[in-house]
């Protein structure tokens, strides 16, 4: 058991360890849905939910079943991350059509989003309990939602701007996704 | 239905379709641990082998798996081959098992394998898709040395451990640091968008004073 405080875990999960722009995870939905700051946003909520859910069910993994079988971690968290994305999914059909819409592909990808598999991953090599864990959670959904909101604003803005040929497309929103990251390393060693 | 020979297979993956470079695939790993070649090699290697090995499986398979659920099969069977992998490198190379850390776990969620799966090895017999794999397996490493080669010279002035420019070589470290390695594959993208338009401007020449 960890004994980092609740704060620290949040802290450093939002902004110092940042998910994106530190560790590299759940690029995917970064450059696919960052285009615009209404859908990065919800693209970002939705993340947190599944976060969180997925922290839950890996605590309770850990703890009760995967004691005795430990190599079969990552099927099995890969197995219940699935089943908790295809449920989100039904869900947000059902609540939601614009979002279901607007998210598209990148909804049921949500199941290779290294981000989900990485935050339980994580949450077990560290050996959070369940409060720590669901903090955990909220803090990285909370710190891609924010990468995922300055990077879409980042965007809007140039969208309208004069950029040479060779730059339009993905170099671009690398090199912005490469300053942006440099302006996060200034959170390191705050914790 | 069949348009390519086995050899278009092989080649294809390596540059033209190149998982990293071109089609944007397998992006985290890419980026998370090419801070040093020995990483991004024992990334790659790890990587080859589950993607070989999938492969081969499910190409075999193909006719038992129904439809509906192959998505999910095809993750379970990726699954398995990571633990496997994870566990060779533990017991091999635990120190770059211990530098690769959860990313080794990640491999399972790289789009690039999945991807390969669902688009070429659930169509095509084993030792094409076999031929697919390591194609495609060879240009993620191709891509993974480079950005590792390119981050780990300039961001620590040695190449695999070995010391390049002496003692007064000063590090930029940002190149190590996780900023550098969204800055190598951007500048690496637009290099590859200079030479594009080069070609194109050539090829339109040649059109021009062919007609």
């Amino acid at each position: 058991m960890s004994d980092q405080s609740l704060f620290s875990i949040f802290f450093s999960a939002m902004v110092v360890n940042n998910f994106t722009l530190a560790m590299f995870l759940g690029l995917c939905p970064f450059m696919g849905v960052s285009a615009r700051v209404e859908t990065g946003l919800r693209m970002g909520l939705a993340n947190i939910f599944v976060l969180v859910l997925t922290a839950i069910s890996a605590w309770f993994l850990n703890t009760y079943i995967l004691e005795q079988a430990p190599y079969l971690r990552i099927i099995s968290f890969i197995i219940v991350i699935a089943s908790l994305v295809q449920i989100v999914e039904m869900a947000v059909k059902k609540l939601s059509p614009v979002l279901f819409r607007q998210l598209g592909i990148f909804l049921p990808l949500m199941t290779t989003n290294c981000a989900i598999l990485g935050l339980a991953i994580f949450q077990t090599n560290r050996g959070y309990g369940f409060l720590q864990g669901v903090t955990f959670a909220v803090g990285a959904g909370l710190g891609l939602t924010l990468a995922l909101v300055l990077m879409a604003s980042i965007r809007e803005s140039v969208e309208f701007s004069d950029v040479p040929g060779i730059a339009k497309g993905t170099g671009l929103v690398l090199i912005i996704a490469g300053t942006l990251s440099m302006a996060f390393m200034g959170f390191a060693g705050l914790l | 239905m069949r348009t390519t020979t086995p050899t278009h297979d092989f080649v294809r993956g390596i540059w033209k379709e190149n998982p990293v470079l071109v089609q944007m695939l397998g992006l985290c790993p890419a980026l998370a641990v090419t801070n040093s070649v020995a990483n991004a090699l024992a990334m790659s290697g790890a990587t080859f082998f589950v993607m070989s090995c999938s492969s081969v499986l499910i190409s075999t398979c193909k006719r038992f798996i129904p439809h509906e659920v192959r998505i999910s099969a095809y993750i379970l069977v990726i699954a398995t081959f990571v633990t496997l992998a994870d566990m060779l490198l533990q017991a091999y190379a635990p120190v770059q098992h211990k530098e690769l850390g959860a990313f080794i776990a990640l491999i399972v969620v790289n789009c690039m394998i999945l991807g390969r799966q669902e688009s070429f090895s659930s169509k095509n017999n084993p030792f094409r898709s076999l031929l697919d794999a390591v194609g495609t397996g060879i240009g993620f490493t191709i891509a993974l040395v480079m950005m590792g080669g390119f981050r780990e010279i300039l961001g620590t002035g040695s190449f695999l451990g070995v010391s390049l420019f002496g003692p007064n070589f000063e590090p930029w470290v940002i190149m190590v640091l996780p900023a550098g390695g969204f800055l190598t594959l951007g500048f690496i993208l637009l290099a590859m968008g200079v030479f594009e338009q080069r070609k194109e401007a050539k090829d339109e020449q040649v059109t021009e004073v062919l007609s």
